[in-house]
């Protein structure tokens, strides 16, 4: 059966709204997407009927909430390909995981002067300052993969930067700003020669393509709900267990111990040991429910139809005056993020045009702001796809991009 | 269109031929300002009695011309008349677009009261004003009390 992205729409809600009298565009997903009435109903339900903490209740409710939390759990493991559950840790969003890698990873290597580690230019913010926060308290040196024209990793110094001083090496798999996908062949090869760990930065991967850990080549990836049609205040971090279970804790407090006394405390296994305190237990389950959403129309269609969605913007943007685009310039090798400069117009002024039309796109240096030094400009213009994005949808981008020309030609 | 409001013709008029742009010595207060959510940046100098105000920036057609107005504005007035003329600007631009402004005290800078309907541009338009600001206090000159941007 072929992908109806009309009859996908009806499941969500807001589609229903208009913005500044116009029917809603909604092109920024990779900031944050909107969620079906799946999702929402299955939250409602859950505090309605279900309510009661986790993992520590006898009664009624709260063995039903357990189980629909540890069920989300369950869920999102396969939905990633990961061996067990217990593989899934909960934590707010992709930078929390990102965070508690650094700190926790960064223990257990006893990261400290003289060791490396190595990310990108391409890298969101939350992929860079946790790093750099690790090697002020340890006095390791961090280095990074450059980015090449076409907004491509730049392989050319693989080996010289990925060395045995390299303890940890993290990136990002798909660009949040170029949408370029990474491929990890080498990268994870020349990582596992030297002993390093390798973590992955999908938050803007597991939302938009079939994700199979066992086949990345990471140690560790970190990804969030609320790009993935679930809440805010959702995010993971998957671990092999055997790693996990060598990683000391994060934050500590309620459900994280095995024993506690006074004069010491011993900790639970993951996935608990990393989730201290009562986790947003709603959100988790409203995750589990996107990821039934996305399961139920399988990740290959849906990534087909961003692939579709991807050609037909880059040729609609190509063929409009004064518009360059930073990043990959076909849809192969690339997902539904494209960004893009209007010449002479700063992309604060052409996004403010594009709302006054209803069209919702970002601005700004989407958080990374290397990427956007990288190509020698303060700010880009983003339109991001999702399953939910239509041609027609495209078709009122490239039609505001020419009100934009008009107001500031 | 509701743009309107905002992109008025006085305001593309000075984004596209700002006043008064570009670093200058000699100066005695110097400020850069970045709007972190977006990358604006913009850099201010001042001599002490005001009578040279230069700047330099990358920005936005709001913030760009902010900063013109601010230099026809602001340049060669005495400390008072600044300290009054910036605190109307400041006030303008924090009114949610309620403020009826003064021609007589802001000129050109009347045709930002659309702005001020924005909520996510107002930061645009103060950057120049908040470098500004700093840059006098680095020169020795109090042009008052420091508004809190609420955008």
């Amino acid at each position: 059966m072929s992908f109806d992205v009309e009859q996908v729409r009806k499941d969500f809600p807001i589609f229903e709204r208009e913005v500044n009298g116009h029917p809603l565009v909604y092109l920024d997903s990779a900031n944050t997407s909107q969620k079906p009435v799946q999702v929402l109903d299955v939250m409602r339900a859950h505090q309605e009927r279900y309510n009661g903490n986790v993992s520590r209740s006898v009664h009624t409710l709260g063995t039903e909430s357990t189980e629909a939390y540890e069920g989300a759990r369950a869920r999102i493991a396969t939905f990633i390909g990961a061996a067990s559950p217990d593989e899934v840790v909960f934590t707010k969003n992709s930078t929390e995981a990102l965070n508690l890698v650094a700190h926790s990873a960064g223990q257990h290597l006893r990261i400290g002067p003289g060791d490396e580690i190595v990310i990108s230019e391409m890298e969101h913010h939350s992929n860079i300052v946790p790093w750099q926060l690790l090697c002020e308290r340890t006095g390791a040196t961090l280095r990074w993969f450059g980015i090449t024209d076409e907004g491509r990793l730049d392989e050319s110094s693989l080996d010289s930067l990925i060395t045995p001083r390299t303890k940890i090496v993290s990136l990002v798999h798909m660009s949040n700003v170029l949408g370029t996908i990474n491929d990890f062949s080498r990268i994870s090869a020349r990582t596992r020669e030297v002993g390093a760990l390798l973590v992955l930065d999908c938050s803007q991967s597991v939302p938009h393509l079939p994700i199979d850990v066992r086949s990345l080549g990471a140690d560790l990836i970190a990804f969030t709900g609320h790009k993935m049609l679930g809440p805010t205040g959702i995010g993971v971090l998957w671990g092999r267990f055997d790693l996990l279970a060598q990683l000391p804790p994060f934050l500590g407090g309620g459900s994280m111990i095995e024993t506690v006394t006074m004069t010491g405390t011993t900790y639970a296994a993951p996935p608990a040991r990393f989730e201290a305190g009562t986790p947003p237990i709603t959100e988790a389950i409203g995750l589990g429910a996107a990821v039934d959403y996305l399961t139920g129309l399988g990740m290959e269609a849906i990534h087909r139809h961003e692939q579709e969605i991807t050609a037909y913007a880059l040729d609609a943007l190509t063929s409009v005056p004064d518009v360059r685009i930073f990043g990959p310039a076909s849809p192969a090798g690339r997902g539904g993020t494209v960004s893009f400069g209007v010449d002479g117009v700063h992309p604060h002024d052409v996004g403010q045009v594009l709302d006054a039309l209803g069209v919702e796109v970002r601005v700004g240096h989407h958080c990374a702001r290397p990427v956007c030094s990288r190509f020698g400009v303060p700010a880009m213009t983003r339109a991001s796809f999702y399953l939910y994005t239509t041609t027609d949808e495209i078709d009122a981008l490239a039609r505001g991009l020419d009100q934009v020309r008009k107001v500031f030609g | 269109m509701m743009l309107d409001g905002l992109y008025q013709e006085i305001i593309l008029d000075h984004y596209k031929n700002p006043h008064g742009r570009g670093l200058r010595d000699p100066f005695d207060g110097e400020a850069h300002h970045v709007n972190p959510t977006c990358g604006d940046e913009i850099t201010v100098r001042v001599t002490s009695d005001l009578s040279e105000i230069s700047y330099d920036g990358l920005g936005c057609s709001i913030s760009q011309a902010s900063a013109s107005v601010l230099h026809e504005l602001l340049q060669g007035k005495d400390t008072a008349t600044a300290s009054e003329i910036h605190q109307a600007f400041v006030d303008l631009m924090q009114s949610r677009g309620q403020a009826e402004p003064d021609e007589e005290v802001l000129g050109d800078g009347i045709a930002f009261a659309g702005v001020a309907k924005f909520p996510a541009r107002v930061k645009c338009a103060l950057l120049p004003w908040m470098a500004f600001k700093d840059a006098a206090v680095r020169a020795g000159v109090d042009v008052g009390m420091s508004p809190e941007v609420k955008a």
